[in-house]
């Protein structure tokens, strides 16, 4: 594979890759704060 | 007898006949080291690396010096420690202790920033490939782009054990990458003026919800190390150090090993890590045309990191009707917490009632991940195309 070639293989895939798992990590954050929200603490509540 | 003394004597001044006779590139190290002495110590830049790399690389300089040579002190360092790839990977676990997601966690869309701010990193590989880099040369430049000391260490080291790359080359890109990482506050700054308009950098984003639970906390550094095993397994080793300190830190239950993690462990491989890096540094090795290329190519790839985050945030500040502050994208670099705070401080030095701290925090620890991905990624895709 020659350096141009070996190149742009890099930058589409690898910026494209890590932009693609980065995303899927947003995505994952997003359903573990939903799966575990913030719960009100119990003292605060009785107050 | 006197022919014995006379002898005995000339054995001690070897070093300055030595010196004289093939020392330049000796001497122009020392003053390099002499040169990070003053830079860590009169100006604060980075000391706790570039005290130990500056004093390895007087260590190798000094005329006759055998603590490169085998059974050599840096040596058996080196070879304890890089050559394995074991110190940065510890200082990972260090990196993960002292980081805190929770900013993130609370904007997870922040994380994008983390990964626009890896542009870098790519177009560098071209840019060093262009130049008449090898792959594995090239690769190991633009990973100055991840704006990470231990990444850039990791994958260079990598290829200094297969031989495709000179063993002082690995010493140039780390003095590099930490060099470059300490100037960020005199790098980001004239390119968040020159990419933002004074409107784009006025913007005024709400405070972010801020809270999170500590499960969500706890979970994340697994799920992370879980995805990066899936996509990119010949990273997993970068970055589930930095997911077990955090993991140590968040979960609670284990204070003496997060406080180990961020203290006795990351300053003893600093320590070490920085000591055998600068026993790379020996004159005749590092004194070539590709190290000045190295320095250069470091800057390039710095400086698209931050144009990379900013772009992202000027897209996101059309697509939001004007409600994301642009400057927050430059926080999306390895550069923890220094990159956030310069966001920071930007921002206010336009609306004083501004307040992106937060937000670039979010983008900072971003950053983080986003740098590991990224280099998680390449490591898998170089092993895809059959280089590694």
């Amino acid at each position: 594979m020659n350096n141009y070639v070996f190149g742009l293989t890099m930058l589409v895939v690898g910026m494209g890759g890590t932009l693609a798992t980065l995303f899927l990590v947003t995505l994952v954050i997003g359903a573990l704060t939903r799966l575990f929200p913030v719960r009100p603490v119990e003292g605060a509540e009785k107050q | 007898m006197s022919d014995a003394i006379l002898n005995a004597l000339g054995a001690l001044f070897e070093g300055v006949r030595f010196l004289l006779a093939h020392g330049g590139p000796n001497l122009i190290m020392i003053s390099v080291a002499c040169a990070m002495f003053w830079l860590a110590i009169a100006k604060g830049v980075e000391p706790l690396l570039l005290l130990p790399i500056a004093f390895g690389c007087l260590l190798v300089n000094l005329p006759l010096s055998e603590v490169m040579a085998a059974g050599g002190v840096l040596k058996t360092l080196y070879d304890f420690g890089i050559g394995n790839e074991l110190f940065p990977l510890l200082i990972f676990v260090g990196i993960g202790s002292m980081t805190d997601f929770t900013p993130l966690l609370a904007n997870p869309r922040l994380l994008l920033f983390g990964a626009a701010g890896q542009l870098g990193i790519f177009i560098t590989l071209l840019l060093a490939l262009a130049l008449g880099f090898s792959k594995e040369e090239a690769v190991s430049v633009a990973a100055i782009g991840a704006c990470d000391g231990p990444t850039v260490i990791y994958v260079s080291n990598m290829f200094a054990e297969m031989n495709r790359i000179p063993t002082a080359m690995v010493g140039a890109l780390a003095v590099a990458a930490y060099s470059y990482m300490a100037l960020v506050p005199v790098i980001q700054p004239p390119i968040m003026r020159l990419l933002t308009t004074r409107k784009e950098r006025e913007v005024k984003m709400p405070s972010p919800k801020g809270k999170v639970s500590k499960a969500a906390l706890i979970a994340f550094p697994v799920v992370v190390t879980v995805i990066t095993g899936i996509v990119a397994p010949k990273g997993l080793p970068l970055m589930g150090m930095i997911m077990l300190g955090n993991f140590l830190k968040v979960s609670g239950v284990a204070p003496r090993l997060a406080s180990a993690a961020e203290n006795e462990i990351a300053n003893i491989a600093t320590l070490f890590l920085g000591l055998a890096i600068g026993g790379t540094m020996a004159g005749p090795q590092f004194l070539t045309r590709e190290t000045l290329m190295v320095f250069g190519l470091g800057l390039v790839a710095i400086t698209i990191d931050t144009v990379g985050g900013i772009l992202l945030g000027k897209v996101w500040y059309l697509l939001s009707g004007g409600k994301m502050n642009p400057l927050v994208g430059a926080a999306g670099i390895s550069a923890y917490p220094m990159a956030a705070r310069l966001v920071q401080n930007e921002g206010q030095r336009w609306n004083k009632h501004n307040y992106l701290l937060m937000h670039a925090m979010a983008a900072n620890t971003g950053g983080q991940i986003g740098s590991v991905m990224a280099a998680a990624i390449m490591l898998s895709l170089l092993k895809g195309l059959g280089i590694i």
